[in-house]
């Protein structure tokens, strides 16, 4: 019912050809959710540092295979709006789709901000009412910005506490050194949740510290959150593959993984001792391992998730030997702020509602407090993130599986400046969009390359060990088990071409790979390939932003018109698929 | 407290130092330990590669391994009689990583640590009152990088 009138709200001020960038009568109604149940957790995720509004586009290739075909989160552009029932052209139908993005996002404007997050935030709680509500922070907050990066998350930890995050976990918040991350978990004024970070055997016998020395638990497992007469457990679920997917030594004590036994354990001895009226899993395993664990573990009431960026506008409910737990993904770059509304009974949840609401910044006034919080923040730094490196004539985004148009750029940057035939850039699923027409900024460059092992390389590599690489990150992405999928998309690549079997088994996949010139590559020739984000050790190049910006000041007008994206094989029609050319 | 544990541990590791007897001196399984097949190691280990599935053996590995060099794994049993407990990598060169061989009293638990070149099934083979059973999971040897 809410969800229909929320539609049917935004549905009337659309179609009146309001201006839906400026905050109007009909726009406000859009954010009052009616009141249900006696319990209203808010969930954002992945919001990957973008304080201020931006513009972000969904993906057009998020295949699933198997059992995942045609499944939430594999479903995009038409089959997902069909899947939910949302109208295409709507506000809503923009937020979750790719959509004629480039209209609509001049039409609806840009999402997300701390400021406008804040008073949406403030309005949810206060239609909750005084003390009965939640926010929670899937993790992916404190990185992902210039600002993030010079201050090393902590603009992030000041921005969360003024938008009153009660609990968070966290998977980027581990790519600064481990004294950092203990640093900001002890600035944040929330709780920092993760049942599955532990502190090696290894490092516990050389004194390292430890939430717990007798389970290993490097930080405290899980909270109870007491909401008027009714209490809720709040279990932490870290990304279970940070120190493959990042450097380890950034954080060599901690050591990470799935653990679904140990949720097991943790749900039953929780519910066993402290009694409370729902237990549910703030996670950043990425939806489709939600999907898997929700099967697996019994008495979990719902796992909100995180990490693979999927605006999922309806929940799906996982059956298990215990009952049914609800699913959500909650999106990315502070686009959207889920809301779960939970009627409590005695230790157990009667009935729900979920909505995901996209935050538009031109229908949410900005928080004033806030607002000026980000302006201090960013102060020092405005100047450098400001300049104006080129023009796009092209929409530049990154995500889905295979190169975005950004991807395209940053690899044509290494190549060019870094003297390479082939490049290589990793598949992350944050990263803002630029638009046609508009100028392309060091913040826009930042916004897609800002890590903390940002050095590029070139170096000769054979055309087998360039397969292997890409054998690699595919089995991370088309693994027929979830548990062994990272999260994450394809490696972008500049100058080969290649086919694509994602269903094939590891090995088999990558075929046909080509230069530029359409030269075949060979297993035991040697090619010159550039790079950046190695996880393993630290390179020697430049930064990568100092790379691409150099190469957009030297262009300055940048347009896009062919994608090295692979030829699929054996995909045939699915919903995880939609107008892709290679 | 703390300090207590860490002594407790330190002490044991130099008991473990201290029984630890010249390889001659102990029925060493060099052949099964030189196989270069998981088949040729279980035939020298246990005089058999036939075993049985069992639920009763819980084997703690990750999916994918976070360090390739040294993957923790446990095995352990509620089966009764335990004899030995072997851990075999099937796609090692030489798959046999681990033979423990266990007294009357002992509990069937044990952890080490293993080395995997790649991608393999890691198979837990039990021995109680002179059967053998087993249960394998797969852990994923990656490059690692790319992470979204």
């Amino acid at each position: 019912m809410d969800r229909r009138e929320f539609l049917r709200l935004l549905g009337i001020a659309a179609a009146a050809g309001m201006p839906l960038n400026r905050a109007g009568a009909a726009d406000e109604a859009a954010y009052d959710l009616p009141a249900f149940g006696n319990a209203r957790l808010l969930h954002f995720t992945d919001c990957h540092a973008q304080l201020n509004p931006i513009y972000f586009r969904e993906p057009n290739v998020n295949l699933g295979f198997g059992s995942m075909k045609g499944q939430r989160p594999h479903v995009v552009g038409k089959a997902l709006l069909e899947q939910a029932g949302v109208k295409a052209g709507t506000a809503r139908a923009h937020a979750l789709t790719y959509l004629d993005f480039e209209t609509l996002a001049r039409k609806y404007g840009a999402v997300g901000g701390f400021a406008h997050l804040k008073t949406l935030v403030d309005r949810m709680r206060a239609g909750a009412g005084e003390g009965r509500s939640l926010l929670l922070d899937g993790g992916d907050t404190w990185q992902g910005s210039g600002t993030a990066y010079w201050t090393r998350g902590k603009d992030m930890v000041g921005a969360c506490n003024r938008l009153g995050v009660d609990v968070m976990t966290g998977h980027w918040e581990f790519t600064y050194q481990d004294e950092e991350v203990l640093e900001n978990i002890a600035a944040f004024e929330g709780e920092f949740v993760a049942q599955n970070v532990r502190v090696s055997e290894e490092a516990l016998f050389e004194g390292a510290a430890a939430f717990d020395e007798d389970s290993g638990h490097a930080f405290r497992p899980y909270t109870i959150k007491t909401l008027g007469d009714r209490r809720i457990a709040v279990i932490g679920q870290a990304f279970p593959y940070t120190p493959i997917a990042n450097p380890s030594r950034f954080i060599p004590d901690w050591t990470f993984g799935i653990r679904d036994r140990d949720v097991q354990e943790l749900v039953d001895e929780i519910r066993a001792k402290e009694k409370p009226d729902a237990v549910v899993l703030l996670s950043h395993n990425g939806m489709d391992v939600d999907l898997k664990l929700a099967s697996l573990v019994t008495g979990l009431d719902a796992i909100m998730g995180g990490h693979t960026h999927d605006g999922m506008p309806i929940p799906t409910l996982v059956s298990n030997p215990g009952g049914k737990t609800i699913v959500t993904n909650a999106g990315s770059n502070g686009k959207f702020l889920a809301v779960l509304d939970l009627d409590l009974d005695e230790g157990r949840v009667r009935d729900f509602r979920y909505t995901l609401l996209p935050v538009f910044a031109g229908m949410l006034p900005a928080d004033k407090a806030m607002a000026d919080y980000v302006a201090e923040v960013r102060a020092p730094y405005e100047d450098r993130l400001a300049e104006k490196l080129a023009v796009t004539e092209t929409t530049l985004y990154r995500r889905g599986n295979f190169n975005g148009t950004f991807d395209q750029v940053i690899c044509d940057a290494l190549m060019s400046v870094k003297d390479a035939q082939i490049a290589l850039s990793p598949g992350f699923r944050w990263g803002t969009t630029v638009l046609p027409g508009q100028a392309v900024t060091m913040e826009h460059v930042l916004d897609q390359t800002c890590i903390t092992y940002p050095e590029t390389y070139a170096r000769d590599m054979t055309g087998e060990e360039i397969k292997l690489i890409l054998e690699d990150v595919a089995d991370n992405l088309f693994n027929s088990d979830p548990f062994y999928q990272q999260g994450g998309d394809m490696v972008r690549v500049g100058g080969l071409d290649y086919v694509i079997d994602p269903t094939a088994a590891m090995g088999q996949r990558i075929q046909d790979m080509r230069l530029a010139d359409g030269a075949a590559v060979s297993a035991g020739k040697t090619y010159r390939v550039s790079g950046w984000a190695t996880v393993g050790a630290q390179s020697d190049g430049a930064p990568i932003w100092d790379v691409v910006a150099e190469y957009l000041r030297d262009k300055k007008t940048v347009r896009v018109d062919q994608l090295n994206t692979p030829e699929l094989k054996n995909v045939g029609s699915n919903p995880g698929l939609s107008d892709y050319t290679a | 407290m703390l300090t207590t544990r860490r002594l407790i541990l330190k002490a044991a590791l130099a008991g473990a130092a201290l029984a630890a007897l010249p390889r001659t001196l102990l029925a060493w399984p060099e052949a099964a330990f030189t196989s270069d097949s998981a088949d040729k190691a279980m035939q020298e280990l246990f005089g058999s590669t036939a075993t049985t599935a069992s639920d009763a053996i819980t084997l703690t590995a990750p999916d994918i391994a976070e360090n390739g060099a040294v993957v923790p794994v446990t095995v352990a049993t509620s089966l009764e009689g335990v004899e030995s407990i072997g851990i075999i990598v099937s796609e090692n060169p030489s798959p046999l990583a681990a033979s423990f061989d266990l007294t009357a009293d002992a509990v069937p638990e044990v952890s080490t640590r293993i080395k995997m070149g790649k991608t393999s099934d890691v198979v837990a083979v039990v021995k109680a009152n002179g059967k053998l059973y087993s249960t394998s999971k797969n852990v994923k040897v990656t490059i690692g990088g790319c992470g979204g």
